[in-house]
């Protein structure tokens, strides 16, 4: 293993801690957990939007706190859940009154341990409400889920959600935004290259020089289909296949997101990106926004994701509204 | 033994952290042919917390210790048996708030339990998960008026065993339900150990 590390049991909370000193005008970590939360929270009469997960994914979920996105993120142990009494502190914290919705990727641990903790909440007068991001057609079961896996998308549900709660909308009407992004967004990754956990000190799995993993998870969970590495346009055609293969995009705008898993190069993201775009075109499917980049990542792991996000006015406004979020800048 | 008192959890949490950190590897290992091979790992350092909580403080209600040792490893199990664990000691608590544990109370106690970890993990019997032990047991307790340490062992270990000829559905890919046949479910052997040292303090009661 090499990394630049001290302590693989330390590795979270040194991170965070070496993220809020960079970022002193815009983060607080709460005291005592790895609850990381915007300066201001809690903002009056906005309802608060909290995510998390484990860590190991960043930017997500740290980066994406900001004026019109999240309040707050729940930093887990890599690729663990955080306990349902951290998610607790978060939603505490990021309560206005105003409610408090949770962006839960699905993975059962992380599904289980933030029902938990807005049970607890709601058990203090707390008003909390969520929603499960689902966005990988890759597999319908995997190791760590039942049903779908939530990966890149969740980062335009953090965007979306989080432009509709700063307009001031209520706790209902920002979930129901969410709920709007996450009926019209399909991802699909592949890997290139394994990731090694700090604390694991090997990498999860392995692939051979010339081999990729179609459809993997970004925790390095099984995938559809191992083979032999092809050219960049026959990637991006197999991922944009699936994904449109999943919803009908017949005559709609999208919102493509094309993002890297930790060690792939802007410059391979960009190629990938644009044969994604020559195939949309030939659907004659318009794009409204592209995002290229590292959004949703699995440490060092080489590969990307492509998702695409079925937009119309109304989320391509939100999608276009004011975002201080670091990883996230509008 | 007419009902379970403070001393008897204490107990029981004890002998079941000794077994968990006895069976750290076994739980793991059984975890990484299968699971994420975690859970020995977080049991260990989850019931070695519940000791340090339990040692930390008196207790006069077995309600509060149950609680107690809901919240603990709730916080520090972590994973999915964090939550899992937690909510049953959490339902326990809750049926046993400013009652004593006679063996009906208990018995209905454990029936919460089941079902708390039923809903939490949308799971049900014979889905390879540690429900299948845990309703075994409120099954079997709730056809009996007293406490007995055989019958509840008995009926724990049989519900342990037959999981292992059981396809897993819950949070594995499809190839892995073949592959998961064959190998006992991780988190129904972590409770069996609980309902084995339950037993223990029963038997040793008499």
């Amino acid at each position: 293993m090499k990394k630049i590390i001290n302590d693989p049991e330390h590795a979270v909370q040194d991170m965070i801690k070496g993220l809020v000193a960079a970022y002193p005008q815009q983060l607080k970590q709460i005291k005592g957990t790895n609850v990381i939360i915007r300066k201001e929270a809690p903002v009056a009469n906005k309802v608060g939007l909290v995510s998390g997960g484990g860590s190991g994914h960043e930017p997500a979920h740290a980066g994406y706190i900001g004026n019109g996105m999240l309040d707050a993120a729940v930093v887990g142990e890599v690729f663990t859940s955080p306990t349902p009494d951290q998610v607790l502190e978060a939603i505490k914290a990021v309560d206005s009154g105003a409610g408090v919705l949770l962006i839960i990727k699905n993975y059962t641990g992380d599904v289980m341990n933030f029902e938990m903790a807005a049970e607890m909440a709601e058990a203090e007068g707390i008003q909390v409400d969520k929603v499960i991001v689902n966005d990988d057609v890759a597999v319908e079961n995997s190791t760590a889920t039942t049903g779908r896996r939530g990966i890149a998308g969740t980062v335009l549900v953090h965007k979306i959600a989080g432009a509709m709660a700063e307009q001031g909308a209520s706790l209902k009407e920002v979930k129901d935004i969410a709920e709007k992004v996450i009926a019209g967004v399909r991802s699909m990754g592949v890997a290139t290259a394994a990731c090694t956990v700090p604390a694991a000190g090997k990498q999860s799995f392995e692939l051979a020089e010339d081999e990729m993993e179609i459809g993997i998870g970004i925790h390095g969970e099984p995938g559809i289909e191992r083979k032999k590495l092809t050219s960049a346009a026959e990637i991006a055609q197999e991922l944009t296949d699936k994904v449109l293969a999943d919803l009908d995009f017949k005559d709609s705008e999208v919102a493509v997101m094309i993002n890297g898993l930790g060690s792939t190069p802007e410059m391979e993201l960009y190629i990938v990106n644009q044969t994604v775009q020559e195939i949309l075109a030939e659907h004659e499917i318009k794009v409204s926004h592209t995002f290229v980049g590292e959004y949703m990542t699995a440490l060092e792991m080489a590969g990307c994701s492509v998702t695409l996000l079925k937009v119309d006015k109304e989320l391509k406004a939100l999608l276009d509204a004011h975002s201080t979020a670091l990883a996230f800048k509008m | 033994m007419d009902h379970l008192q403070v001393n008897h959890v204490y107990q029981w949490m004890k002998i079941t952290n000794d077994k968990i950190q006895k069976n750290k590897e076994v739980l793991t290992s059984l975890d990484q042919a299968i699971g994420d091979g975690d859970h020995g790992i977080n049991m260990a350092r989850g019931f070695q917390e519940v000791m340090n909580k339990l040692d930390a403080e008196n207790y006069e209600h077995v309600a509060d210790m149950l609680k107690d040792i809901a919240m603990t490893l709730m916080s520090k199990v972590g994973g999915a048996a964090g939550p899992l664990y937690g909510t049953a000691f959490l339902k326990m608590s809750t049926r046993l708030k400013e009652q004593d544990a006679t063996y009906k109370n208990f018995s209905q106690a454990i029936t919460e339990a089941v079902n708390g970890v039923k809903q939490r993990g949308k799971a049900e019997i014979g889905e390879k998960t540690m429900v299948d032990v845990w309703a075994a047991v409120a099954d079997q307790m709730s056809k009996e008026s007293h406490f007995s340490a055989e019958l509840i062992v008995n009926t724990a270990k049989e519900a342990m065993e037959s999981t292992k000829e059981m396809m897993a559905t819950k949070g594995r890919a499809a190839y892995l339900k073949e592959r998961s046949v064959g190998h006992m479910d991780p988190g129904s052997v972590s409770s069996f150990y609980l309902f084995e040292a339950l037993a223990e303090v029963i038997a040793e009661e008499g």
